[in-house]
């Protein structure tokens, strides 16, 4: 099965929920020194919910797409859920195989939100 | 050249290896030398009156005068380590003593490896001295006006690439260690990407110090080499104490061994240091002149196919200034991505940081697709890599 899928490579070209938010509560970078990506994401929480989501920062087709479908799937979603969120769900939202030296780059957006989770503004 | 000396590809008949700044592939003549060690040779060397242990211990010895040899540099002035980053730490670690009094400044370049900067970071911060760096310009080389400007009074050292691993950039080192010996600063040369790829003389060089890996020269890994000038090997104190490197010893001190065994603790890579004499046998039965001819040629080659592909833009000085690496990008198109659909083509190449991040921050992106050649890479290769790049282009189109 080929890695770059049509959908893959439009998230790329396309990224979803890409861009900066004015008011975050919460907000985490993180980078991957294999490949010197980094990426921000922020987030807007409300009762323990996810009202708002966005990321921002470069990388390659498979962090970028990555994080469009992670960002995507976290909309509304309660916070106690999203630290249950694992790599095997990652990778079921990619649904590609990934090789083990890309396993990072698809990981990154993964790590940076769990981060953003404990790092709230003010 | 000399492919079929090589046994990976014998396993892997369809790979195109373009990675060699990373690590060589090995000829099976360096193998053999390895196995043959364990199989019919092996004994700890030094401390054997056994026959096998002595034997060991000439050829140790052997191996070490056989890189002297290489070098230009006596004997006791070859130090073995594990790679070209213990070599540099080890002087990190020792090299206080050595230096000028008043002098605060410690001078590396912007296209150092990470090898060759963050153990100067360390010693700065410990020695509280500041680190200047020589720029490089818009064509990927040294800045050698502002080298001029940058070394003076206060440079207690200069401590510098041989050869980019990003651009493949050959310094003009003399010009920077003439500069170094007018104004009294010790010279430190990383030679571990130029070992493979050009003679190098230390005493024509008059470098003070200079650091290499065997595993990027066709050697194995697990062993490297520092080469350092007698007098200051004698005033350094040893880096790593213990087992071997001891003349006498009592409960409460010890004095150390002569030189080189000062530097050498412990039960050393033996089997590697003779494979890596063997690897310079190998070297030298081609000849560098050879060597340098063919690589010339291949990378020249390498050059003008990858700048007729269009949307892409290549880190590079020029063949006259640079040898056997050459860095790219393809424009909209993450290096990653580029390594990976290569991969899938059978073929390597290095993608990201390359162990020079702050480089890649002046250069203003996350990373570079990286080509490097070797003896046994042929102009095939590089049309089979040039074919798999346009099939990149097509799949981001």
């Amino acid at each position: 099965m080929d890695m770059y899928t049509e959908n893959i490579l439009d998230l790329y070209k396309n990224p979803r929920n890409k861009g900066i938010l004015e008011n975050p509560t919460h907000e985490n970078s993180r980078n991957n020194p294999l490949c010197g990506d980094e990426i921000t994401i922020q987030l807007i929480i409300c009762n323990n919910d996810i009202k708002e989501v966005k990321f921002s920062g470069q990388g390659c087709a498979i962090s970028q797409a990555s994080s469009s479908m992670l960002t995507d799937k976290i909309k509304n979603m309660n916070v106690e859920d999203i630290k249950n969120l694992n790599k095997e769900d990652i990778l079921e939202l990619l649904h590609i195989p990934i090789s083990p030296g890309r396993l990072k780059c698809a990981l990154l957006c993964l790590d940076t939100l769990k981060g953003a989770l404990e790092n709230a503004r003010n | 050249m000399n492919k079929k000396d090589f046994p990976i590809f014998d396993n892997h008949p369809d790979l195109i290896y373009l990675d060699s700044a990373a690590t060589s592939q090995r000829p099976k003549q360096v193998i053999k030398s390895l196995t043959d060690f364990y199989e019919k040779e092996n004994a700890n060397i030094h401390r054997g009156v056994y026959t096998l242990s002595e034997q060991a211990t000439e050829n140790y010895k052997k191996a070490r005068e056989k890189i002297a040899q290489f070098l230009n540099a006596n004997s006791n002035e070859i130090i073995f380590t594990r790679n070209t980053t213990e070599s540099l730490n080890l002087l990190t670690n020792t090299i206080k003593p050595l230096l000028g009094e008043g002098r605060d400044e410690i001078l590396l370049t912007e296209m150092e490896h990470h090898s060759n900067l963050i153990p100067w970071q360390q010693f700065a911060k410990t020695n509280n001295m500041k680190l200047k760096f020589i720029p490089i310009t818009e064509n990927y080389e040294l800045d050698y006006e502002k080298a001029r400007e940058l070394i003076n009074e206060k440079t207690a050292l200069v401590s510098l690439t041989h050869m980019s691993n990003v651009f493949g950039t050959i310094n003009d080192i003399k010009q920077i260690l003439d500069l170094a010996k007018t104004n009294n600063a010790l010279t430190i040369i990383d030679a571990a990407q130029s070992i493979s790829h050009m003679k190098i003389d230390v005493k024509q060089l008059d470098c003070d110090f200079l650091a290499f890996s065997s595993h990027k020269m066709l050697g194995p890994t697990g062993i490297g080499i520092l080469y350092g000038k007698e007098k200051h090997l004698e005033k350094i104190q040893p880096f790593l104490f213990g087992g071997g490197m001891i003349n006498t010893v009592s409960y409460e001190d010890a004095t150390w061994a002569d030189l080189p065994e000062k530097f050498e603790a412990g039960t050393q890579n033996i089997a590697e240091s003779l494979a890596l004499g063997t690897a310079i046998d190998y070297l030298e039965e081609i000849g560098f002149n050879k060597i340098q001819e063919y690589e010339k040629e291949i990378t020249q080659y390498t050059l003008e196919q990858l700048s007729k592909l269009e949307n892409i833009e290549i880190y590079n000085p020029g063949i006259e200034k640079s040898s056997a690496i050459i860095s790219f990008n393809l424009k909209d198109i993450h290096s990653h991505d580029v390594a990976t659909i290569l991969n899938e083509n059978n073929i390597a190449i290095r993608a990201g940081h390359h162990c020079c991040m702050p480089l890649m921050k002046k250069l203003n992106v996350p990373g570079t697709c990286r080509v490097s050649l070797s003896i046994f890479n042929t102009k095939e290769d590089i049309d089979k890599l040039i074919e798999a790049l346009k099939k990149c282009q097509e799949i981001f189109r």
